[in-house]
C-alpha cells in the first residue's frame, strides 16, 4: 500500500515552494529533500540538539519536531534566508564569523536563526537574556563562550546599522 | 528516527475534530503543539495509525479570562501564555512555572493543555493545575462536555482520564483567593531539563497574617503529581515563627519517590523537602505582600 501524499505550499524565504509529502515527513527533512535547503542541519531529531531550528512566521521553531504538512500555507526562514540577496550576510552572520562563534558549523544554522530571532525582539539583551535565549541549542565545539560574544557583537552591529 | 506512517487528518472546526476522533478511536492520537508527541513518534515509541492535527482549529487558540480563574484553549502555546498578563494577574503560578518548561523555542510551538494531557509526573504544568485544584475540560462527539478536575485527570505516569475517541478543548487555572501567594521552585541538571525534585506552592494567610492554608504539590517523586497538605504542619503561626525544618520534614516522610541515573530515592527525597519549604517560603511571604492582588508585569 502506498502512502498517501498531500500537497502542500509554503513560502521559504520569500519564495513560495510546493511540495508532495507523506503525513509523516518531518519539516526539516521536507526543507533538505523535497526542497533542496541543505542549510538546515539535522541532529538529534527529537528536540534536544536546536540544529535545526528554523523561522515559522518568525518565531524560531524545531522543524525536527513539526510535520511539513502541518505548516501548510505558512512562512518559514531557514539559513539560507538570513542573508541579503546578493549574499551580504546578516549582522547576526557578520558577528558570528567576527568572534569566532563556531568551529565545526554543524549547529551554527540553528544558532543563527535563533539569535536572529532574539535580537529582533529583545535589541539589547543581558548577558543573562542571552544564555537563556540559546539554552535549547547545543553546541560541542565552541564552550559557548564566542557564541554568547557574537550575540552581543550582533546587537551592536543592529544598533550601528538602525 | 523518522515516525512509522499514519493517515493524517486536518480538521478544520471542532465539530470536525470530534467526528474524526470518534472515528479513530483508540487508533486516534491528538497533534497539537507535537513537542511532547513528536519525539515519541521519531523514536516509535508511539505509533498512532490516524494523527488528528489540530493546529487549523482556530476556536482552540484561546486564552480567557473567566469568573474564577483563566481557561487556556488546547492550541493556546506555552509562549503566548507566559505572555499573556491577563493571565499572569489572574494566575501568576502559571507564568512562573512556564519560564521553566524547556526552553524558549520549545515553548512557541507547544501547548499548555498538551503538557497536561502528556501527564508527565516530571513536568511543571500538571503539578501547577494539581496544586490549584484546576481542570480539564474533555470533549467527545455526540455527548456533552465534562469537567475533570486536577486530582482525577491524572491517573499515572503519561496517563490520563483523557479516553480513546476525546478531545481535551481547554484546561481551568482557578484564580487565588485574598492574601495568597504562589511560588515554584525546582533544581534540574540543566535549565529546561526535565527536574529531578520540584514542588509548587500555594500559601493563603489569616487577616493576621498567620498561615491558614499551606499546599504543594511535587514534581517527579511519584506516578503523578504529589499533593500535599502541610496547613497542620503550619500550625497557624506566621511565616516567621513557623518550624519550616519540620514542614521539610513532613514533605520527606510523606513521598515515596523512585531512584534513577539522576538522582537516588534518598537524593530526591532530600531535595524534595528542601524546594518545598523554599517554595512555601516564597508563597508566604508573597501573600504577605498581597503580591495576587496587585500583580502586575508590563
Amino acid at each position: 500500500m502506498s502512502e498517501a501524499l498531500h500537497e502542500i505550499s509554503l513560502t521559504v524565504n520569500g519564495v513560495v515552494r510546493e511540495a508532495k509529502v507523506p503525513g509523516r515527513r518531518l519539516l526539516s527533512d521536507c526543507l533538505r529533500r523535497e526542497l533542496g535547503l541543505t542549510g538546515t542541519h539535522v541532529g538529534c531529531e527529537h528536540g534536544v540538539c536546536g540544529c535545526c531550528t528554523v523561522l515559522l512566521d518568525g518565531a524560531p521553531v524545531r522543524s525536527c519536531l513539526t510535520f511539513a504538512v502541518s505548516v501548510d500555507g505558512h512562512e518559514i526562514t531557514t539559513v539560507e534566508g538570513l542573508s541579503a540577496p546578493d549574499g551580504t550576510l546578516s549582522p547576526v552572520q557578520r558577528a558570528f564569523s567576527e568572534c569566532h562563534a563556531l568551529q565545526c558549523g554543524f549547529c551554527t544554522p540553528g544558532f543563527l536563526c535563533t539569535a536572529t530571532a532574539l535580537l529582533r525582539d529583545n535589541p539589547s539583551p543581558t548577558d543573562d537574556e542571552v544564555v537563556e535565549g540559546i539554552s535549547g541549542n547545543l553546541c560541542r565545539c565552541t564552550g559557548y563562550q564566542n557564541i554568547v560574544k557574537a550575540v552581543h557583537r550582533a546587537a551592536e552591529l543592529m544598533g550601528d546599522e538602525a | 528516527m523518522k515516525p512509522s506512517a499514519f493517515d493524517y487528518h486536518a480538521p478544520r472546526d471542532l465539530g470536525e475534530t470530534l467526528e474524526v476522533l470518534a472515528g479513530a478511536g483508540a487508533h486516534g492520537k491528538v497533534l497539537a503543539g507535537g513537542q511532547s508527541l513528536i519525539p515519541l513518534l521519531n523514536m516509535r515509541l508511539a505509533a498512532p495509525s490516524h494523527l488528528v492535527d489540530i493546529n487549523r482549529v482556530a476556536s482552540l487558540d484561546t486564552i480567557a479570562v473567566e469568573e474564577g480563574g483563566v481557561r487556556v484553549g488546547a492550541l493556546a502555546r506555552h509562549a503566548a501564555v507566559e505572555r499573556s498578563s491577563a493571565a499572569a494577574r489572574v494566575q501568576p503560578l502559571l507564568r512562573d512555572a512556564l519560564r521553566l518548561v524547556a526552553h524558549p523555542v520549545i515553548r512557541n510551538r507547544g501547548t499548555v493543555v498538551g503538557s497536561l494531557v502528556h501527564a508527565d509526573p516530571s513536568a511543571e504544568l500538571p503539578a501547577v493545575l494539581t496544586v490549584l485544584d484546576g481542570s480539564v475540560r474533555l470533549a467527545r462527539h455526540g455527548t456533552p462536555e465534562r469537567d475533570v478536575p486536577a486530582g482525577e485527570f491524572f491517573t499515572g505516569p503519561m496517563e490520563s482520564a483523557l479516553e480513546p475517541g476525546e478531545l481535551a478543548v481547554s484546561a481551568f487555572f482557578p484564580s487565588l483567593p485574598a492574601r495568597t501567594g504562589t511560588a515554584f521552585c525546582e533544581v534540574a541538571r540543566r535549565h529546561g531539563d526535565y527536574a529531578m525534585a520540584g514542588a509548587a506552592a500555594v500559601v493563603t494567610l489569616d487577616d493576621d497574617l498567620r498561615i491558614a492554608s499551606a499546599r504543594v504539590a511535587c514534581v517527579s517523586v511519584g506516578p503523578v503529581p504529589v499533593l500535599l497538605d502541610l496547613s497542620e504542619v503550619c500550625a497557624h503561626r506566621p511565616a516567621a515563627s513557623v518550624d519550616w525544618a519540620a514542614v521539610a520534614r513532613a514533605v520527606q516522610d510523606r513521598i515515596d519517590p523512585d531512584g534513577d541515573i539522576h538522582a537516588t530515592a534518598g537524593y530526591r527525597r532530600h531535595l524534595t523537602g528542601v524546594l518545598a519549604e523554599r517554595a512555601l517560603r516564597v508563597a508566604a511571604q508573597e501573600a504577605a505582600d498581597e503580591r495576587a492582588g496587585e500583580y502586575s508585569n508590563e
